[in-house]
């Protein structure tokens, strides 16, 4: 039988040995994760303008077609000094309304159109949902749109993130005839075909659903007095 | 003096084979089953969760026995618990510097390799009684014969659930053409767990000794 302070010396020995082989390890393989995330996101932002890519290609065709990629505010004042990828969509939400950096990419497409690409950012049932709205050049009429989500429930919630629940944005409109601001919802028991804001949400992910027609109005409508200029 | 024991003794090669035949963790013990389930809708989830678990009962089985004399009793399931979540945690990191995209897939399930029985159970049962390279070998063998039953189950999911391999369409469109499906069945978990009983089935029916009486 071993004695109370060998059992205590072992164990703080044991920890402190493995504290910092795992600390050694995880900033070690750092740069490498975070070069990961940052293709990942690449990756997302082509998917909302329907360009496919992969791991390997991401960053070339992220070059190609993004074309320009700015930082605006709620009032549509350029903040110059930062670089739009770099915005933190998720840590701008803590920070006040006024103050908050909106990050938006401008894409040309093969046909040489231009699209608006906005990032959201909200709440779904278990856990965050994010994604990339494409907007025509008229900055209302939508181009394309990508969700993703941490761990919606899956066959249920998870669905965002398919291409059917995706394509269903595609010519939908952000404000109405009198230019008023309406954003996108998803409906529940099926959007008429004729609405022009509305998607057929998911069955039996109401809660998700919700969160995702919440995350695009709270966040298109910072968007709008950008989507509203002209330039 | 001890008696060295050669490396590959038939002792050796009998710890080796047990756990991919006659003592498999899944299709015998039903250990893991869980994991089995989720990660296994594709082969190439499947296959890096398979090497994944392999790695760690491996080594954690290897470190535990060279520790084996030294680990306090009343304690020595935290220090077995603490060598396989720093070994899992290694895993995680690896897999999403260098596979993030299979790492996504397997999301939560690398970070429960930790209570995955099979890996505690090889512990205690193996590794705190043996000398290093019997436990390692132990290890590795209950790994693979977790792995092997991942794969199969992952082969015939992807295979017949999405018509692909790897990623990789093998049915040709002319099956397709002349009416043929992919099984949507196949890709919900229900499936696995009747595949792991088929599996179970065939294993019995080959092996008439593990039938119970």
């Amino acid at each position: 039988m071993h004695s109370n302070r060998y059992i205590i010396i072992y164990s703080t020995i044991m920890v402190v040995l493995v504290a910092t082989f795992l600390t050694i390890v995880a900033i070690g393989l750092k740069p490498k994760q975070d070069y990961n995330k940052r293709v990942e996101k690449m990756q997302n932002i082509l998917a909302s303008v329907h360009i496919p890519s992969t791991t390997k290609n991401a960053e070339k065709l992220f070059k190609q077609y993004i074309v320009d990629q700015f930082v605006i505010n709620i009032r549509n004042e350029k903040q110059n000094q930062i670089n739009a990828f770099d915005v933190n969509v998720e840590k701008e939400r803590k920070t006040a309304v006024e103050k908050r950096l909106l990050p938006v990419y401008v894409c040309k497409t093969e046909n040489q159109e231009i699209k608006y690409i906005i990032p959201v950012y909200g709440k779904g049932l278990w856990g965050p949902i994010w994604g990339y709205i494409a907007l025509n050049e008229d900055k209302n009429t939508v181009f394309g749109a990508f969700f993703d989500h941490k761990g919606e429930t899956p066959g249920l919630g998870a669905e965002i993130s398919t291409i059917e629940f995706q394509n269903q944005f595609k010519n939908k409109k952000i404000f109405d005839e009198q230019g008023n601001y309406k954003s996108i919802k998803a409906i529940k028991g099926g959007a008429a075909s004729t609405d022009n804001h509305g998607v057929d949400a998911i069955s039996g992910g109401t809660i998700t659903s919700d969160g995702l027609s919440k995350m695009l109005y709270d966040d298109l409508k910072l968007y709008e007095t950008f989507l509203k200029s002209k330039n | 003096m001890e008696n060295k024991e050669s490396i590959f003794s038939p002792k050796i090669i009998k710890t080796f084979l047990g756990p991919l035949n006659q003592n498999n963790p899944i299709s015998v013990q039903v250990l893991g089953i869980c994991s089995a389930l989720a990660v296994t809708v594709q082969l190439k989830p499947a296959l890096v969760m398979a090497l994944s678990v392999t790695i760690v009962t491996g080594f954690s089985s290897l470190i535990i026995s060279l520790l084996r004399n030294t680990i306090p009793s009343r304690i020595r399931i935290i220090v077995q618990l603490v060598v396989i979540a720093t070994l899992v945690i290694i895993v995680d990191q690896l897999l999403k510097a260098y596979v993030y995209d299979v790492s996504k897939k397997l999301s939560v399930f690398v970070g429960l390799i930790i209570t995955n029985c099979i890996i505690m159970g090889r512990l205690e049962a193996y590794a705190l009684g043996n000398k290093p390279w019997p436990s390692f070998v132990d290890g590795i063998a209950n790994g693979m014969g977790y792995g092997i039953i991942l794969i199969m189950v992952g082969f015939i999911r992807e295979l017949f659930g999405s018509g692909k391999i790897l990623g990789m369409s093998v049915i040709p469109d002319s099956l397709y053409q002349i009416g043929y499906e992919n099984n949507g069945l196949m890709i919900l978990p229900p499936m696995a767990l009747i595949l792991i009983g088929v599996i179970i089935w065939i294993h019995r029916s080959w092996n008439k000794t593990l039938i119970e009486k």
